[in-house]
């Protein structure tokens, strides 16, 4: 029907009495950024666990390139070209970055059943996982493990794992949560050539980031879309007004 | 890096170094005991793969050991008694070649280990260690009820298996061959944890959400090292029948299991010597403390609550001056 890369229908998911998917229909189309704003506890983490695979919905359904994923697992959405990054850093804690960006190389070469040969010695997922580094700025912290990261930086790394994949599509759970002012733009100046390569359904607290970087914004209120447009439609928006944005609108 | 490279060197030397002054000093029991604990080291380091680099608490590992046992046992009775095992139409020979009643053992146990993995890996922490344990327990039980192979009694295999090129009967010669098998489960290990298998077993035991956002099964990785794991092990219990002529079914018992993640904790959890320590130490102890005293697992027990409390990377964390890298 239309041309959006990712786009769900419908979706809805309660847990017990609390709606907290209801009848979400979205789209994500080639080039942009698609950001998703709303209260705490709006439903935004659980509609991207929807999306990415993580919570099966209980009605409704999730299209990755006019192709119906509903029913399929994390790891198929992801090899299908599917990238998202974690709220709260999910990386493995005791391994180098290095390493952390080298299991993306690697889920992305779908060739994990190597039991001999050392990752270190392998030049292809090296090369990917370094360049992804690079592109985030973490060439030099390639060694330190991501324990002795700082906040920042693992969150740096969750979107460099993300770049690894190539993906036909990014999913990204606040990726500027608690990056300080500096960071924030660093990295949304980073998102704003990413969109480039593949759409980004964009997660975001943060309001400037938000307005300097969407092409379009859903609002998100208890589970239900309240609106969906251009910043300037959506700041514009009474509903969103009284709802959400409040005085900061 | 350099450090712990140098101290297992130093290790494995110590390790061979024991049996050869045996040797020298014509001490042949000593021989014994260094065999016993490359078997066991044997047995854990198969352990560590799922326990140290997946994260997999399997308090069921007895099963595999025995298995191995019961594989060394079955096919040397029946060679001893000159009767043919039959399963079915089919009619296999006995044999005392030690090669194919390793194969035997690999195979048998990576089957029984993908089976007991498949329906364990639904589960997780607690639950995967109390499901494991059951399976260990089935298997205990079903050897206590198997009359055809000695049922409680244990089968006794009255001459040593053979290996092309060897004297096996010779203390120092299966010596020799139990700790070349280590050696080669140790590389093995080695080359697993930096293979590109390694790398995603490691990370689905740290962040299993991660791994399964870049296109891996977690659950999947997990099993394949629960195979190889339970596989390893396997091979460690056709030696260790070897080694007494006998099995019985305390090789499938669960304090066996116990017993080898113990070995592990003091050496090292995930550590490449961790077992190779742990299971000399565990040896030393048994036999001077055990000499001494009935009580020498309570001592035992207190190195264990010591290097867990204050050493979470066992006897190797200790000695590298680095934390483990994990418990
Ligand atoms: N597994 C679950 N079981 C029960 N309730 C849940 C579960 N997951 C989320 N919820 C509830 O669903 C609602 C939506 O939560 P969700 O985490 O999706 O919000 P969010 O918009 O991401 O919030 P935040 O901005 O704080 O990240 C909340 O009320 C939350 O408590
Ligand atoms: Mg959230």
């Amino acid at each position: 029907m239309s041309d959006a890369v990712l786009e769900t229908r419908g979706l809805s998911k309660a847990f017990g009495a609390l709606k907290a998917t209801d009848e979400v229909s979205l789209d994500l189309r080639p080039g942009e950024i698609h950001a998703l704003i709303g209260p705490n506890g709006a439903g935004k983490s659980t509609l991207i666990a929807q999306v990415s695979g993580a919570l099966r919905p209980d009605r409704g359904s999730v299209r990755l390139e006019g192709r119906d994923v509903t029913a399929r697992s994390v790891e198929a959405r992801a090899r299908a070209g599917l990238a998202r990054t974690f709220q709260i850093s999910a990386l493995a804690m005791e391994d180098s970055v290095f390493e952390n960006a080298a299991l993306g190389a690697l889920g992305a070469s779908g060739r994990p059943w190597r039991f001999l040969r050392p990752v270190a010695r392998d030049a292809a997922l090296r090369d990917r996982a370094m360049a992804a580094l690079e592109r985030v700025g973490l060439q030099d912290a390639a060694d330190t493990p991501v324990s002795a990261l700082s906040h920042g930086q693992r969150r740096q790394l969750e979107v460099a794992v993300a770049l690894t994949l190539q993906p036909r599509a990014f999913v990204m759970d606040e990726p500027m949560a608690g990056l300080g002012a500096d960071g924030s733009r660093r990295m949304t100046g980073f998102l704003d050539g990413l969109r480039d390569e593949a759409p980004i359904l964009l997660v975001e607290h943060d309001m400037d980031a938000v307005f300097a970087l969407a092409d379009r914004v859903s609002v998100l209120v208890s589970g239900r879309v309240i609106a969906t447009g251009t910043v300037a439609e959506i700041r514009r928006d009474p509903a969103v007004q009284a709802a959400y944005l409040g005085d900061s609108a | 890096m350099i450090r712990e490279n140098v101290l297992n060197a130093g290790i494995l030397l110590a390790f061979a170094a024991v049996p050869l002054w045996a040797l020298w000093a014509d001490e042949p029991f000593t021989i014994t005991l260094a065999t016993r604990a490359a078997i066991l080291a044997l047995a854990a380091v198969g352990l560590n793969i799922a326990l140290g680099i997946g994260g997999l608490v399997s308090l069921g590992h007895a099963a595999f050991f025995g298995l191995g046992g019961y594989a060394m046992g079955i096919l040397a009775h029946h060679a001893q008694t000159y009767a043919p095992l039959e399963i079915g139409p089919l009619t296999i020979a006995g044999t005392k070649s030690m090669p194919v009643i390793w194969i035997t053992a690999l195979v048998a146990s990576a089957l029984v280990a993908w089976v007991i993995g498949k329906l364990s890996l639904r589960t997780t922490g607690v639950y995967f260690i109390m499901i494991t344990l059951a399976f260990g327990q089935m298997l205990y039980y079903f050897a206590i009820s198997w009359s055809a192979y000695g049922g409680e009694d244990g089968l006794s295999i009255y001459v040593r298996n053979g290996f092309p090129g060897l004297n096996t009967l010779v203390p120092i010669q299966f010596f020799g061959l139990t700790f070349a098998v280590l050696l080669a489960a140790l590389v093995l290990f080695a080359a697993l944890r930096s293979s590109p298998f390694g790398l995603a077993l490691n990370a689905a035991r740290q962040a299993p959400a991660r791994v399964a956002a870049v296109g891996l099964d977690p659950a999947r990785l997990k099993l394949v090292a629960f195979v190889i794991s339970g596989a390893v092990t396997g091979l460690a219990g056709a030696l260790y029948a070897d080694l007494n002529r006998f099995v019985s079914p305390t090789m499938f018992s669960w304090q066996l299991s116990g017993e080898l993640i113990v070995l592990i904790v003091i050496g090292g959890v995930g550590r490449l010597m961790g077992p190779v320590v742990g299971a000399a130490l565990f040896v030393a102890l048994e036999h001077w403390l055990g000499g001494l005293t009935e009580y020498w697992l309570i001592a035992l027990g207190g190195i264990l609550l010591g290097l867990v409390l204050f050493a979470r990377g066992g006897v190797i964390g200790l000695l590298t001056g680095k934390a483990g890298p994990h418990v």
